[in-house]
């Protein structure tokens, strides 16, 4: 990794407490996720078994299969079964089964069972191919990263979001060419509250395009083309939150994406998603990723949007190391969190700077071995451009002293528009200049031992502990009630989506997951 | 002192002399860079009614887009004395004096309810108007007295906020929306307006729409009584509610 980084003096013991308690509040939560499932859950497993598509009505395929499923009383016991069990009885692959119920030709609860062990071997079948599906595109995705070579850390991640694909990949080109790495389609807004993945290419969305299947495939060979010509790999990312928090991973998984945004919290905290829909999602979700090998980008930065970056530095320290834990629960490598954090005190702050130095070093060093996300200014952002363009090279210059992994561009025009070509352009340029310029920087850096930044770092890591033992003393559950992160409060039974939370039958079944997590486990011994 | 003073029947941009009309462009073609480039560019910029034209940068942003840095000078000119802003007129109180003048005025708290509506996700700039912190320094609406603040949050339907106007008897609605692309906003702020008057609600309450891209104009013409923009400041907002609500008893 190689990463020149100045050495914050962090409280040792200090930081194992943390991550024990931020372990016992996660332990805490997966007892109830263990005992759930939810209809996103049971559309992914559809999903990863082939089934794509949209009846006569745009419905999609997974949503047709598991409401029949559902209105007919089976889904306590997974959908695996009644697909497998439908396969068997009507002789037919698992498309044409969907395709068939979508144009609502039987129910596959109508259908008799079949021979339980005709049914047990479709069901291996199935989930077999699925596996080897998505490791072939693991394994592609690896060997191009390889073969191209990684660029060096901080990646340059430029966002493109015109709400037409196609204008994107023309955007994305453009970007790649001057030096981007990571390129981010931005999704249209309030997919989030969407209980189904749209279908098909987008042209005309809202502050961005759709996350559909289509879209990804069509970014994806874009970047391919380009970075070809560029000789490096190029990233692609989009966004597994919401209502369809898995179902997108899945989507992810079969067309090669790199990174995705998933964060245990957010969708609970900044859409309202019910708690419980939530967790359970990002489990399924995450054990996906880590099988795909695929970055998570955690979302702390976004508490800092709603409350005071720097009396609620503590927040996003508590909320980094929770969403640690339930990475790990997923049995996730630390190389594929990108932990999540921001520049985004108010630039009238005196030594303001000093306070992100201290941020960003705890960050960096509580997770060594993590991919750490830095999201630029923001909030602050205003329509003077010029100071905006100032900020953002403080915000290059802090990532580069302290060591940052993945560098989310700050756009000059940011409370303005979504990035121009050129807005993107001048972040490029902006943050190749004080990359190179400032290149070893942190290398010359010695904190003094009683100075501001060190102890600045210590405060913040105290406060996380004192928050994640009240945390764990009153539960995860009832913190977020109290408004521990963001400063926003949400009840544990409110929230869209609870509905689609069930708890799972005697026999449920989830054949995917149970080899996803079998190998993983295996990997990780 | 030979100094030109400024002639407001016709004042133009200064770069470092009155009237010099020294204008500042950045923008972006679909071309490569080149000598041609540069001259498309710079006619382009002309053609604009700029003279003097100066291409003081040009560089390729991939293969097919060049972007330039550009000044020149205008010859155009605005008579300053003729222009009319339309802005929200009210009489400048701090909180104390608000909540003073409705206790004379009206006599009774004032009921509000805000909310951010339709698929539009930000809250800070409607809690910077009413939660207690309120915004740079400036309170509130909840820490009025005079005030009984209901917030709804973010992502509300029209016609729920229309209920709860309807529940607590409110006299004031305050709604933001900040994402306006594709005209989202316009659509949003439509609806509602259509909600209200469907439910004979409109005429009870004073409607006030608010966020970045919100002007008091746009506000009035799509049925609204105010709109406030980037920068609004809490009292600003309390010092019209309360006189026009006094205004309205009358
Ligand atoms: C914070 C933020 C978020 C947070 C919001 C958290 C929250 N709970 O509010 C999060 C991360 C969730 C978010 C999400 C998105 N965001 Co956003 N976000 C911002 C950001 C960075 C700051 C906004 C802010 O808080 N400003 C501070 C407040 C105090 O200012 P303000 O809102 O202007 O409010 C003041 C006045 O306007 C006025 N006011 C506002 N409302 C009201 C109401 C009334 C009644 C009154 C009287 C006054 C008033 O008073 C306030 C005080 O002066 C801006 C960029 C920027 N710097 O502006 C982008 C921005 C607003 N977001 C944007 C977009 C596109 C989105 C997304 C759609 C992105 C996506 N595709 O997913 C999603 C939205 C999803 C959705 N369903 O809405 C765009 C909007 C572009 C446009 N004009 O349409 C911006 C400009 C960023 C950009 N350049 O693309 N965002």
């Amino acid at each position: 990794m190689n990463k020149r980084i100045p050495h914050l003096d962090l409280d040792e013991n200090l930081v194992r407490e943390a991550r024990k308690l931020a372990k016992d509040v996660t332990d805490d939560v997966q007892r109830f996720i263990d005992v759930k499932s939810t209809t996103s859950v049971e559309r992914t497993v559809v999903r990863l078994y082939g089934i794509d598509g949209i009846d006569a009505e745009d419905v999609p395929l997974p949503n047709v299969i598991v409401d029949d499923v559902k209105n007919g009383g089976g889904l306590d016991r997974g959908v695996a079964y009644w697909i497998a069990n439908g396969c068997i009885a009507k002789s037919m692959m698992p498309q044409e089964l969907a395709e068939a119920v979508g144009r609502r030709e039987f129910s596959l609860m109508d259908l008799p069972p079949q021979n339980e062990g005709l049914v047990a071997e479709k069901i291996d079948e199935m989930t077999k191919s699925a596996i080897e599906h998505i490791t072939e595109i693991r394994e592609t995705r690896d060997r191009m990263l390889e073969e191209l070579g990684d660029p060096p850390q901080p990646y340059l991640y430029v966002i493109v979001a015109t709400g037409n694909i196609y204008e994107d990949v023309v955007q994305a080109r453009a970007a790649v060419k001057e030096g981007a790495d990571i390129v981010a389609v931005i999704r249209s807004t309030a997919q989030s509250l969407l209980d189904y993945v749209p279908y098909g290419a987008t042209t005309e969305g809202y502050g961005g395009t759709y996350a559909t299947q289509e879209n990804f495939k069509i970014m994806r060979a874009a970047l391919d083309e380009v970075q070809q010509e560029v000789g490096r790999y190029v990233r692609l990312t989009n966004y597994a939150s919401g209502l369809c928090m898995p179902e997108i991973t899945a989507m992810g998984a079969l067309e090669g994406l790199d990174f995705l945004l998933n964060d245990s919290m957010y969708g609970i905290l900044f859409r309202n998603i019910n708690m419980i829909r939530t967790f359970v999602d990002q489990y399924t979700s995450r054990l996906i990723s880590a099988y795909s090998h695929i970055t998570i980008n955690t979302g702390e930065d976004n508490y800092i949007k709603t409350s005071d970056p720097i009396d609620r530095a503590h927040t996003v320290t508590t909320s980094q190391l929770i969403n640690e834990q339930f990475a790990l629960k997923s049995y996730m490598k630390p190389e594929y969190m990108g932990i999540g954090h921001a520049f985004e005190i108010d630039p009238d702050v005196t030594n303001g700077l000093l306070y992100e130095i201290a941020h960003a070093m705890l960050t960096r060093e509580l997770f060594p071995q993590a991919t750490p996300k830095y999201m630029p200014p923001t909030r602050h952002m205003t329509g003077n451009i010029f100071k905006g363009y100032a900020m953002n090279s403080l915000y290059n210059l802090v990532s580069i002293m302290t060591g940052q992994s993945i560098q989310l561009l700050g756009m000059l025009t940011e409370a303005i528009h979504t990035p121009f070509l050129q807005d993107r352009y001048l972040a490029i340029s902006n943050a190749k200049y004080v990359f190179n310029n400032a290149k070893d920087i942190g290398n010359e850096i010695v904190f003094k031992s009683d100075g501001f930044i060190q102890k600045r770092a210590n405060e913040v890591l105290e406060n996380a502990v004192k928050l994640l033992e009240h945390v764990k003393a009153v539960g995860l559950i009832s913190a977020i009630e109290e408004g521990t992160f963001g400063d926003i409060s949400r009840k544990r039974d409110e929230g869209k989506g609870g509905d689609g939370v069930f708890t799972k039958g005697e026999d449920y079944y989830n054949p995917i997951l149970e080899a996803i997590i079998e190998e993983l486990r295996g990997e990780s011994v | 002192m030979n100094v030109k003073k400024v002639d407001l029947s016709r004042i133009k941009p200064y770069g470092d002399q009155m009237d010099d009309g020294a204008v500042q462009l950045s923008f972006t073609l679909p071309v490569s860079n080149g000598p041609r480039a540069r001259e498309a560019a710079r006619q382009l910029v002309n053609s604009m009614g700029f003279s003097e034209v100066q291409i003081v940068f040009s560089e390729d942003l991939s293969d097919d887009f060049t972007f330039f840095i550009v000044y020149g000078k205008t010859e155009k000119f605005v008579d300053y004395n003729s222009i009319k802003a339309i802005g929200v007129e009210s009489p400048k109180m701090n909180m104390e004096q608000v909540d003073e003048y409705i206790s004379t005025n009206i006599g009774h708290p004032i009921i509000v309810v805000g909310a951010t509506i339709g698929t539009d996700a930000h809250t800070v700039g409607l809690d910077s108007i009413l939660n207690m912190k309120g915004f740079h320094g400036d309170s509130g609406l909840e820490r009025y007295r005079m005030f009984e603040v209901y917030n709804l949050g973010s992502q509300i339907a029209p016609t729920e906020l229309a209920k709860k106007v309807r529940e607590v008897n409110a006299n004031v609605v305050l709604v933001s929306q900040v994402v306006t692309q594709r005209n989202i906003h316009i659509k949003h702020l439509t609806e509602l307006v259509d909600v209200l008057e469907a439910e004979g609600l409109r005429d009870r309450v004073l409607l006030i729409a608010g966020g970045p891209r919100i002007t008091h104009e746009l506000a009035v013409e799509l049925g609204y009584d105010a709109g406030f923009g980037a920068g609004t400041m809490p009292s600003d907002v309390a010092s019209y509610i309360a006189s026009e609500v006094a205004k309205k008893l009358l």
